[in-house]
């Protein structure tokens, strides 16, 4: 881990991150799998209450970056991080960080829908159950209630909370996910390209969920449909080979956007 | 294929018409070879199990003689004071004139007559007279009663009934004489000799050379059972241990390469070399008593622990990735992801694993050999866990220990034992392909 | 003590420990408003995790450790002069050690006492009736030293064990009032049950190489012991074997070599042409009803425990074999006899060859044979051609298994090979094989002194060494032709 040694700069970013409310901070960022350099120095901070979309081609570093914010990476042998990451001004990588308690902080909602295969209420309480979030049963109901009224399930499951969640369709399977995310109180959500394996009314449904969750926590999705960064995101970041292209408001990038290869994806020039 | 003969310009069309014969001939060779190998496979297995089942299917029927037997005090307890230290002293030998006097008080009711009473008496199997002291001293009230007793014929008379012995072969047998064969005939129709289900096969413990009839598989299915109890209460743990460890946390390293080849390679050691491995470490070196299930187990457990950890990586790999992602994403550590979500999907993988591996153990002789278990047992096995320290035998080593017997009887023992044993496997087996049945996901 | 008392006293408290454990970390918590780094219950499994594991661990270690102590120590007390000529001191050991169990037998069964016994009030003719009278008879004559020397060992066993106890107990008792102690709200109690339980599962997983160690040191030594008895030039080159349990033996294993190649040559004949047309034919030719039954069929014959095939060889195959073929071609008269135990054992090995060989062929890439029906050419083509080349490496190291689980295959051999070591080339003369002799020279009363009974363990490290050799080459061939499809 390559601790600040500037402390000039490190100053400037937490002033510039007061200024601006950043939920979590990328500083010079690279990722490496083995011998392989996946990430090249990237400088990237998440705002709260935003949605920030990262776009860009295939194998460009996006869900890459996405999988450092909340140490996902750790799971994959040889893979290897430097750089700063910090939520809430903390470095996440500092051995003192317990990797569950972070990952508590900072959920995630995967490409393919994954529920367990157990019952829908197993699904949404496993989370508070092994961070001890209730007390007691009825205080777990709540939660569990409270996390599917969130992502907009709880009217279509409340009477089949037995049921195994891999039964239902894949569109209110993801919203299961969403709802196990949200269920362990976290203050940001990762969204792993959360639509690609849903149809357009179900991502109709879950981009309209990605919109009401805005409200209370700070969201970032990677996701291959310019149209969905467009309709979700407040702010857009393009990755391109492992780079940060640029990073702006999500209108400014679709219309008026600073570098040539942001304009190329976003004509369909390339990708 | 004509096709494309045909369409080669250059050769006569005869001449690649007498080609295309020859390939498809050959072809068709090619395929009733592949037909044979099946055939050949098919029909061992069928003349395995048909020979086995000629030969052992008779055991399960055993011929019996009925007597009212007087337990006659003056013979049992001549103090009348029915002290069971004094009764004891009566020896088997005191018991077998009261067989003897039954029998001949039987014969002599229905008018049978032209064999002295002592030929007659070799009917009965030279094991009952202990079993009749047994009953007696268990119960000394019944001294002077009249006890109805089902008692065994002896082998050769039960040889005679399935067709093992026959008029002819009695001449040249000391064992037996034509004489006690009609005799036998004569009881049968009186309707006191007669031929029934075999249970004391089952719960007998075995019989010495010359009394085949009274041999069974009691001791035998004890000791297995008490072998396949270790062999799952270590291997199952240990096992489903190592898996997780090679599967889930063991970094690419020389320790985890020497793991992995050391449990390939112990796959397909020979098992008598684990027999010298129990032998030499458990027995010699430990000093474990031989004959022991608890030997037996140990030994059984290292040899199915390969088996065990290959099932089980190989149903911890099938469970997809997104499930552990799954739980990591909510901010389970990397232990809670495993122990609540992967190895509960794994399991009917790895109990159907541990049911083969168990399955393999039950029927493994060679190492059971070497830690003593051929040794003659007649005694039960204490209830465990004590009695996995006494000495037992073992189904398959029982059926070894019948075969290295003189008399004929003992293979038709044999086969019956292997009856025995491929049931329990069959039923092991069921169980295993019924939980991979149900509770197979597709992902 | 007993084992079972000791463990169940270990459990006992690892489970009032896991109880108060818990509790303690909920009321630390609740009295310093501190809260708790991990769920309740983590902190309850830290106690009773090392309440448990590591006293049961020194116990297990103290069963293996203590008979070594105890024998060093007893032997001592034996003179010289006890051991009989050309005897050995293990012989005598032996006898201390049965003496010692009949004592047991004795102190359990009688009014007989301790302390009666340890003053050297009894002397030993009463006692060796008093054991006649339980059930333990000695053999031969039983010298003083030896008498005490058995009385020692059966003190020292009794010391040893309640030392044990204490020793096990006490760790117990020891971890657990720490592992109390150390509880407060921010201990990071999770971490610290999971480390533990990893070891845990290194722990377990290690148990493959104690295994592999255990083999190979008990091969060794004996082995190196029977060399000092005979001369190993003697065994690897003589082609006599004719054990005298009077000694004098010849023990040459060229025979027995000679027998187990010769079985396992004719069992891969069968085998590996059979196992090889029934993969090919059931992968590519059969239609799904032959499958569906074919298959199974073929998996049963794999499941069928060898003493199975050994009782078919015996009773029925070698008769067979016997009547039919060798006498009325007046070539042999044995039941038992190299072809026997070969054809049988090679119908044990078709299913081994043909789902090894499926799984090779499965692995030919589907390209290979598009390519090949492509250009015409019929299926038995394609197969003997395209396939079978290309899986050549693979199919060769299936026979190597094959022929490895042939050489070390006992029971059928046992019972269908006969006990005779010969080298001949009739095949229907009975011949004999290692593992054959490794049982016959370990069942029945071994002495683990004589050279009779140690040539069972050299034998054992020569078929250990063979076949370790085919595994470890017909696995690098089958891994080397995996990747190359991979």
């Amino acid at each position: 881990m390559n601790m600040l040694s500037d402390a000039a700069a490190e100053k400037a970013l937490v002033k510039k991150m007061n200024e601006v409310n950043y939920k979590m901070v990328g500083k010079d960022v690279s990722v490496y799998y083995g011998e392989k350099r996946a990430l090249f120095d990237v400088n990237l901070g998440v705002r709260n209450n935003t949605v920030t979309a990262l776009i860009g081609p295939s194998g460009c570093g996006k869900s890459t970056f996405l999988r450092c914010l909340n140490r996902m990476n750790d799971t994959i042998q040889g893979a290897k991080v430097t750089g700063l990451l910090t939520l809430d001004s903390k470095d996440i990588y500092d051995p003192d960080i317990d990797v569950v308690e972070l990952r508590a902080r900072v959920g995630m909602v995967f490409q393919k829908p994954n529920p367990f295969p157990k019952s829908i209420y197993e699904n949404v309480a496993y989370g508070p159950r092994i961070h001890g979030l209730a007390r007691s049963k009825a205080e777990l109901d709540q939660i569990v209630e409270a996390s599917l009224q969130k992502a907009g399930l709880w009217s279509e499951v409340k009477d089949r909370l037995q049921e195994s969640g891999t039964g239902l369709s894949g569109g209110q399977q993801q919203r299961l996910c969403i709802a196990r995310a949200v269920a362990v109180s976290p203050e940001v959500i990762l969204m792993d390209e959360p639509c690609s394996a849903l149809d357009p009314i179900a991502t109709a449904r879950v981009e309209e969920l990605i919109h009401e969750l805005r409200a209370n926590y700070s969201i970032v999705i990677v996701t291959h449909s310019m149209q969905q960064a467009a309709r979700v995101s407040q702010r857009t970041a393009m990755f391109h080979l492992g780079n940060l292209v640029e990073e702006d408001d999500t209108d400014k990038m679709f219309t008026n956007p600073s570098d040539q290869r942001t304009q190329d994806y976003i004509m369909g020039r390339f990708g | 294929m004509t096709d494309m003969t045909a369409a080669t310009p250059a050769k006569s069309p005869s001449a690649s018409e007498a080609r295309t014969r020859r390939r498809n001939a050959s072809e068709r060779r090619f395929r009733l070879m592949g037909l044979i190998a099946v055939a050949i496979g098919v029909l061992a297995l069928v003349g395995l199990l048909v020979s086995i089942f000629a030969n052992g299917a008779s055991t399960f029927r055993q011929t019996y003689i009925t007597l009212d037997i007087y337990l006659d005090p003056a013979r049992l307890d001549k103090s009348g004071a029915r002290d069971i230290e004094e009764i004891s002293k009566v020896s088997t030998f005191g018991y077998a004139p009261l067989i003897e006097d039954s029998l001949a008080a039987a014969m002599a009711e229905r008018g049978l007559t032209g064999i002295d009473a002592d030929d007659a008496a070799d009917l009965i199997s030279g094991e009952e007279p202990a079993m009749l002291r047994r009953y007696v001293l268990n119960d000394p009230s019944q001294i002077g009663e009249t006890v109805e007793f089902n008692l065994l014929a002896s082998g050769r008379i039960d040889g005679y009934y399935k067709g093992r012995v026959t008029m002819a072969s009695a001449e040249l047998d000391r064992n037996v004489s034509p004489e006690q064969l009609m005799l036998a005939d004569e009881l049968k129709e009186a309707g006191i000799l007669t031929t029934r289900f075999n249970w004391d096969f089952f719960t007998n413990p075995d019989a010495s050379d010359t009394r085949p009839e009274a041999a069974g598989l009691g001791v035998a299915i004890l000791g297995s059972l008490y072998m396949m109890l270790i062999v799952l209460v270590l291997s199952l743990p240990i096992g489903v241990a190592a898996s997780i460890y090679l599967e889930e946390f063991a970094p690419r390293n020389r320790l985890t390469d020497l793991i992995e080849v050391n449990i390939a390679n112990l796959a397909a050691v020979p098992s008598i070399v684990f027999g010298i491995l129990g032998l030499a470490v458990f027995i010699n070196f430990v000093g474990l008593p031989q004959s022991a299930p608890v030997v037996g187990g140990l030994v059984l457990t290292l040899m199915t622990l390969p088996t065990i950890i290959i099932a089980t990586r190989a149903a911890l790999k099938a469970v997809p990735p997104s499930i552990r992602d799954a739980a990591l994403g909510v901010g389970a550590s990397k232990m809670q992801a495993i122990f609540h979500h992967v190895v509960p999907l794994a399991m009917p993988g790895i109990l159907t694993g541990t049911i083969i591996g168990l399955a393999q153990a039950l029927g493994e002789t060679a190492p059971l050999l070497l830690i003593g278990m051929v040794a003659f047992v007649r005694e039960y096995p204490a209830g465990p866990p004590e009695g996995f320290f006494d000495p037992a035998s073992a189904l398959p080593v029982q059926v070894y220990n019948w075969t290295q017997r003189g008399d004929p009887a003992f293979f038709e023992r044999a086969s019956g034992a292997i009856i025995v044993l491929l049931v329990f496997l069959l039923f092991m087996n069921l169980i295993a392909i019924i939980l991979r049945r149900r509770f197979e996901r597709r992902w | 003590m007993s084992v079972g008392s000791i463990v169940l006293v270990v459990l006992v408290l690892a489970a009032l420990g896991y109880f108060f454990g818990r509790r303690r970390a909920v009321a630390a918590s609740a009295k310093s408003g501190v809260k708790l780094h991990s769920l309740s219950g983590y902190y309850g499994q830290t106690v009773a995790l090392f309440t448990a594991v590591p006293a049961l661990l020194l116990m297990v270690a103290w069963l293996f450790v203590q008979p070594i102590i105890i024998e060093s120590r007893v032997s001592d007390m034996i003179p010289d002069s006890v051991i009989p000529q050309g005897g050995a001191l293990s012989l005598v050991m032996s006898d201390v050690r049965q003496i010692a169990g009949g004592l047991d037998a004795v102190l359990a069964n009688t009014e007989l006492s301790e302390e009666a016994l340890n003053s050297g009030e009894v002397d030993f003719t009463t006692i060796r009736a008093r054991m006649a009278e339980v059930g333990v008879a000695l053999a031969g004559d039983v010298p003083q030293e030896v008498y005490e020397a058995a009385k020692a060992y059966r003190q020292g066993a009794d010391i040893g064990r309640l030392m044990m106890t204490v020793a096990v107990i006490g760790l117990a008792l020891g971890l657990l009032a720490w592992s109390m102690r150390r509880i407060e709200p921010r201990m990071r109690a999770r971490n610290v049950s999971e480390n533990f339980v990893q070891a845990l599962l290194i722990g377990s997983s290690t148990i493959a190489i104690l295994t592999t160690v255990g083999i190979v040191f008990s091969l060794v030594f004996e082995t190196i012991n029977f060399f000092k008895l005979y001369p190993a030039s003697e065994f690897f080159f003589s082609t006599v074997w004719n054990p005298q349990f009077r000694g004098g033996s010849d023990l040459g294993i060229l025979p027995l070599l000679w027998g187990t190649l010769y079985v396992s040559l004719v069992a891969l004949l069968v085998a590996v042409p059979v196992g090889l047309m029934i993969a090919i034919y059931l992968a590519d030719y059969a239609g799904s009803t032959l499958r569906s039954f074919a298959k199974p069929a073929i998996e049963v014959l794999a499941g069928i425990p060898t003493i199975v095939y050994g009782l078919f060889a015996l009773i029925t195959f070698g008769p067979f074999l016997r009547d039919w073929i060798a006498q009325p071609l007046g070539l042999g008269s044995s039941s038992s006899s190299v072809l026997t135990a070969g054809l049988v054992m090679g119908v044990m090995i078709i299913p081994f060859v043909s789902s090894l060989s499926d799984d090779i062929i499965n692995a030919v890439p589907q390209a290979m044979r598009d390519g090949s029906y492509a250009l015409g050419a019929t299926q038995s083509e394609t197969i003997k051609r395209v396939i079978l080349p290309a899986a050549l490496p693979g199919i060769v190291g299936a026979i190597l298994l094959a022929a490895s689980r042939a050489i070390g295959e006992t029971m059928i051999v046992v019972l269908g090979a006969g006990a005779a070591a010969r080298l001949d080339l009739n095949p229907f003369e009975a011949m004999t094989t290692v593992t054959v002799k490794i049982v016959s020279q370990l069942t029945g009363d071994t002495e683990f002194a004589s050279p009779e009974t140690l040539v069972a363990f050299a034998l054992g490290l020569t078929l250990f060494v063979i076949t370790l050799g085919l595994n470890v080459l017909a696995l690098y061939i089958v891994r080397r032709y995996r990747e190359q499809y991979e």
